[in-house]
C-alpha cells in the first residue's frame, strides 16, 4: 500500500475524471407541482481521479455518495458544475458521445440481486451491454461473455451461462454484476458499496477480485463504502463526504493515521479497533443527527455535532478547503492556515 | 423467462388446470377441425341458407334426443327412383313411365314433412305426372296429378286440397295407422309412392326423390331455416376463440405498452394517459357498441376493433402502472441506463417482461370474457351478418321463441359451448394465478 500511495502522491499520472464545483440537487415537490425546496445531495464537490488509482468515498448514510456516483455516470444531470471525463465535458456530450461515455464507465451496485434482471439468464445479462453498444456479431459477443465470466472466476463458464440470478449465491451474483461492468472494457469503474449486502464470508473475496481486476486492467476505481475497515487494504486515497461535500481527502495512510477533520475522527472511532490506544483516543466523538440536506446548517455543516467547534466562527462561515503536505486536503476552521489538529 | 417455464411445469400439479387445458385443447381441436372440414367460404355459403338446405327438416331436434325417448323420432329419409325399376310403355307421341319409390319406415312418430323432388329432362313439352301413395296395409291413396317443370319440388305436406281431402296434415294422414284410436300413430312398414308420368318427347326422362323429413337431425339439430346448427356450433368455435384471443392479446399488450411508456417517461405523458383512462373508464362500452352496430356495421372485425380500442385505456392501465412504478426504480433498470439502454428497449425488454408472468392468469381469464361479449352482442342482434357464431344461433333461437316452442336444444348447444369455454379458461387461469401469485396459495 505504501508503495502505491507514494506513486499517487508523486502526481505523475494522468487525470481520468475530474469534478468541478459539482452540484446535484433534487427538486422536492408537493402535490406534484409545488416546489418546496431542494435536496442538496451533492453540494459543491471538487476532485480528480487519476488513471489506475483506487479511491474510496466514505461517509454516513444519506451524505450523497450514491448521488455523486450517479452524477458521474450521467444518470443525474448536475444542477451546477462540470464533470470532465478523459478530457470531455459530459455536459457538452451529444447522444453518440453519451453512448461512448457509458461504454467507458462501469457501474457495480450495492444489491447484486436487484442489479440483475430476474428474467434474464447470465448469458443475456452479459449480452445486453454488448448489444446496445453495437457489438452485433453473435460469435464475438459469445467470446466476450465467456472471457468476462472467466475473468470474474465463474467457472466452469458453461455452467453459469444459462443460470438465472435467483439460482446464484450473493457472491456469484455480484461477480456477474462485476463481469457486466467490465464487459465493455471501461477505464473507470464506480462501485457503490459493492459488498455491503453480501455475507461477511464473501466480502473479502469480492474485494480481492475487484482489486485484482483493477490492477490487471489498470482501472480507475471509485469505491463507495461506509465501512472504513476495508478501505486500508483496498484504496490509495480516501474522500470523506459529509452532507453533500467532500470535507477531507488524503492518501489512505495519511487519513487513517492522522485524520484532521473532527468528523473523520468520529468515523474512525466507529471502527472496532484492536489497538487499545486508539480505542480511547477519540473518545470525544459526538452523537447527533446528520444534517438535513434540504436546509443544511449555516457555516460548517458539521458544527452542530462538532465537539471542538469554534464558537462564533464555525456556525457562521463555511470553512475553506486547506491543502496540507502530501495533498492532504481538509475543510475545517481548525486547520485553516496549516495549523495541526 | 425461467419463472414462466417453471410456472408452466407446475401446472401439472393442479387437476383443475389439467381439466381446463383439456377443455381448451378440445375446443382448439374442434376449431381446427371446423376450419379444415368446412372452409371459410363454404361456411359463409352454408350459413346464408336457401335452396341448399331444402332437403333438411325445419327445427329438427338433435339425434341424441332419441336416447331419452320411448318411441324414437324419425330421421330424414331420402329415396331416389331407380331407373332399373321404371316401367315404360310407348304411345304415339308419348311415353308412359311408372316409377315406384319404396320407403321403409319404422317409427311410430310421424315425419315432419313429405316432399317429392322431381328431376325432369325435356325440351319444350312439360311432362305430366300423377302420384299414388300405397300404405303397408294395402291402401292406395291418390295424391293428384300435375305438370312438372325441370327441377320441381312437389310439396305434399303443403297441398291444401289434399289436406282437406284427407282431413289431416298429409304427412300425418298418409302414415297414420288406421287401427289406432285417439292420438294418431304412424304405421311402420314399407310404403310405396307410385309416380305415373307421361312424357311427350323422345329424349325426355324423369327421376324423382321422395324425402320423408325427420324430426331429428345430426348432432345439433336444425333451425327455422333448415340450416344444420352443427355448422354454426362448429364454426362458432374458431370465431369465438379468435375473437377472445385477439381481443385479449390486443388489449393486454397495448395496455401494457402504454402503461409502461407512461411510467417510464413520466411527466405529462403519464398524466395524459391517466386522464384518458379515467375518462374512458366511465364511458359505457356496451351502448357505444350498440350504437356502432346500429349506425355503421355489425361486422365482427369492426366490433373487435371497437372492443380493443375501448379495452386499451381500461382500469388495467392503473394496475399495470402500480406494478411498474417500483420497477422503474429497480437497480437493474439503473444499471441498464448506465450501460446505455434506450427508451424503447427499456420498456419492451426491461420493464414489461418483469410483470408479464403476473399478468398471465388475468390474461387467460380475459379471453372468455371477450368471447361472452361477442356472444352478448350477437344476442342483442349485433352479431356479424355473415359469420356463423354461437351468439347468432342464440339470437335466432330467441327471435323464433325457441324456448316457447320447446326447441331447447337450439339454446343449449351454444350455451354449453360458451360455458365450456368460460370453464376451461377459468380453471386454467385460477391455477395459473396460484402459481404466479404465490400469496394466494395460502388461502
Ligand atoms: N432521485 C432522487 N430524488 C430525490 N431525492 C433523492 C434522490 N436520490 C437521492 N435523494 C436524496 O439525496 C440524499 C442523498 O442520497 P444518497 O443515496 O446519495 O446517499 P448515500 O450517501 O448513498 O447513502 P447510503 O449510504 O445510505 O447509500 C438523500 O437524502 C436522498 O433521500
Ligand atoms: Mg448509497
Amino acid at each position: 500500500m505504501n508503495v502505491q500511495a507514494s506513486v499517487t502522491q508523486a502526481g505523475a499520472r494522468e487525470v481520468v475524471l475530474s469534478a468541478e464545483d459539482l452540484h446535484t440537487w433534487f427538486e422536492l415537490k408537493r402535490w406534484g407541482m409545488l416546489r418546496i425546496g431542494h435536496v442538496r445531495a451533492v453540494d459543491g464537490v471538487d476532485f480528480a481521479l487519476e488513471r489506475g488509482e483506487t479511491v474510496a468515498f466514505v461517509g454516513e448514510s444519506g451524505c450523497g455518495k450514491s448521488s455523486l456516483a450517479r452524477t458521474l455516470l450521467g444518470l443525474h444531470k448536475p444542477t451546477r458544475g462540470r464533470v470532465i471525463f478523459e478530457g470531455q465535458d459530459l455536459g457538452a456530450l451529444d447522444a453518440a458521445g453519451w453512448r461512448a461515455h457509458r461504454a467507458r464507465v462501469g457501474y457495480v451496485q450495492q444489491d447484486p440481486y436487484g442489479a440483475l434482471a430476474p428474467f434474464m439468464d447470465v448469458r443475456r445479462i452479459l449480452a445486453e451491454p454488448l448489444i446496445v453498444n453495437g457489438v452485433n456479431d453473435a460469435a464475438e459477443r459469445d467470446r466476450r461473455i465467456r472471457a468476462a465470466l472467466e475473468e470474474v472466476r465463474l467457472l466452469p463458464v458453461e455452467e453459469f451461462l444459462g443460470k438465472f440470478p435467483h439460482m446464484l449465491s450473493g457472491g456469484q451474483q455480484q461477480r456477474v454484476v462485476i463481469a457486466r461492468a467490465l464487459i465493455l472494457a471501461p477505464t473507470l469503474v464506480i462501485a457503490d458499496e459493492p459488498v455491503s449486502m453480501l455475507d461477511a464470508s464473501v466480502r473479502v473475496e469480492i474485494l480481492r477480485l475487484l482489486r485484482d481486476l483493477q490492477r490487471a486492467r489498470n482501472l480507475t476505481l471509485a469505491f463507495i463504502t461506509h465501512d472504513l475497515s476495508t478501505v486500508r487494504y483496498f484504496a490509495e486515497r480516501i474522500f470523506v463526504m459529509y452532507a453533500g461535500r467532500i470535507i477531507e481527502q488524503a492518501s489512505v495512510d495519511a487519513l487513517l493515521d492522522t485524520p484532521l477533520h473532527p468528523y473523520t475522527r468520529a468515523l474512525l472511532a466507529a471502527i472496532p479497533d484492536p489497538d487499545p490506544d486508539n480505542a480511547t483516543h477519540y473518545k470525544e466523538i459526538p452523537g447527533g443527527e446528520p444534517p438535513s440536506l434540504l436546509s443544511p446548517p449555516p457555516g460548517c455543516r458539521f458544527h452542530p455535532r462538532c465537539p471542538v467547534a469554534i464558537a462564533g466562527r464555525c456556525e457562521r462561515e463555511d470553512p475553506p478547503e486547506t491543502t496540507l503536505a502530501d495533498g492532504h486536503r481538509v475543510a475545517c476552521w481548525l486547520h485553516v492556515g496549516g495549523e495541526g489538529a | 423467462m425461467s419463472a414462466l417455464a417453471d410456472g408452466l411445469v407446475q401446472l401439472r400439479r393442479y387437476p383443475s388446470a389439467v381439466a381446463g387445458i383439456a377443455i381448451i385443447a378440445a375446443l382448439l381441436a374442434v376449431a381446427a377441425w371446423a376450419v379444415i372440414a368446412i372452409p371459410y367460404g363454404s361456411a359463409l355459403e352454408l350459413w346464408r341458407g336457401g335452396a341448399q338446405w331444402q332437403q333438411h327438416p325445419v327445427n329438427a331436434r338433435p339425434a341424441w334426443v332419441n336416447w331419452f325417448r320411448a318411441s324414437s323420432l324419425p330421421a330424414t329419409q331420402r329415396v331416389a327412383s331407380d331407373p332399373a325399376t321404371v316401367e315404360v310403355e310407348e304411345y304415339p307421341g308419348a311415353r308412359r313411365l311408372v316409377i315406384p319409390i319404396e320407403l321403409d319406415y319404422d317409427h311410430r312418430e310421424f315425419p315432419s314433412e313429405l316432399n317429392v323432388f322431381v328431376d325432369a329432362a325435356y325440351l319444350e313439352l312439360e311432362p305430366f305426372l300423377r302420384m299414388t301413395w300405397h300404405t303397408p296395409d294395402g291402401r292406395a291413396i291418390p295424391l293428384g296429378g300435375r305438370r312438372v317443370s325441370r327441377d320441381e319440388r312437389i310439396s305434399i305436406s303443403q297441398d291444401l286440397a289434399l289436406e282437406r281431402r284427407l282431413g289431416a296434415l298429409p304427412h300425418v294422414a298418409l302414415f297414420a295407422d288406421p287401427a289406432v284410436e285417439g292420438r294418431p300413430r304412424a304405421l311402420p312398414g314399407r310404403y310405396r309412392l307410385e309416380i305415373e308420368a307421361v312424357v311427350f318427347e323422345p329424349e325426355s326422362t324423369l327421376g324423382a326423390t321422395l324425402v320423408s323429413y325427420g324430426r331429428v337431425h345430426g348432432l345439433a339439430g336444425t333451425d327455422h331455416q333448415r340450416r344444420d346448427l352443427l355448422v354454426a356450433l362448429l364454426w362458432g368455435t374458431p370465431v369465438a376463440l379468435a375473437f377472445g384471443l385477439i381481443a385479449a392479446v390486443g388489449t393486454t399488450l397495448t395496455t401494457l405498452f402504454i402503461a409502461a411508456a407512461g411510467v417510464w417517461f413520466g411527466g405529462w405523458l403519464d398524466a395524459f394517459i391517466q386522464r384518458i383512462t379515467e375518462v374512458n373508464m366511465i364511458l359505457p362500452v356496451l351502448p357505444i357498441l350498440v350504437m356502432v352496430g346500429t349506425l355503421y356495421s355489425t361486422s365482427i372485425w369492426l366490433m373487435l376493433g371497437v372492443v380493443v380500442a375501448f379495452g386499451i385505456f381500461s382500469a388495467s392501465i392503473k394496475m399495470y402502472r402500480a406494478m411498474l412504478l417500483p420497477i422503474r426504480e429497480a437497480p437493474y433498470i439503473e444499471a441498464a441506463r448506465a450501460y446505455g439502454v434506450g427508451n424503447t428497449r427499456m420498456i419492451l425488454r426491461y420493464m414489461i417482461p418483469r410483470i408479464l408472468p403476473v399478468l398471465i392468469p388475468g390474461f387467460v381469464t380475459l379471453i372468455p370474457s371477450f368471447v361472452f361479449l361477442e356472444a352478448s352482442l350477437a344476442v342483442l342482434g349485433l352479431g356479424d351478418p355473415e359469420l356463423p357464431t354461437w351468439g347468432k344461433v342464440m339470437n335466432d333461437a330467441q327471435s323464433e321463441s325457441a324456448l316457447y316452442h320447446g326447441y331447447y336444444y337450439w339454446v343449449v348447444g351454444p350455451a354449453v359451448l360458451l360455458m365450456l369455454t368460460g370453464l376451461g379458461f377459468a380453471m386454467l387461469g385460477f391455477a395459473l394465478d396460484r402459481i404466479f401469485n404465490p400469496r394466494l396459495r395460502m388461502i
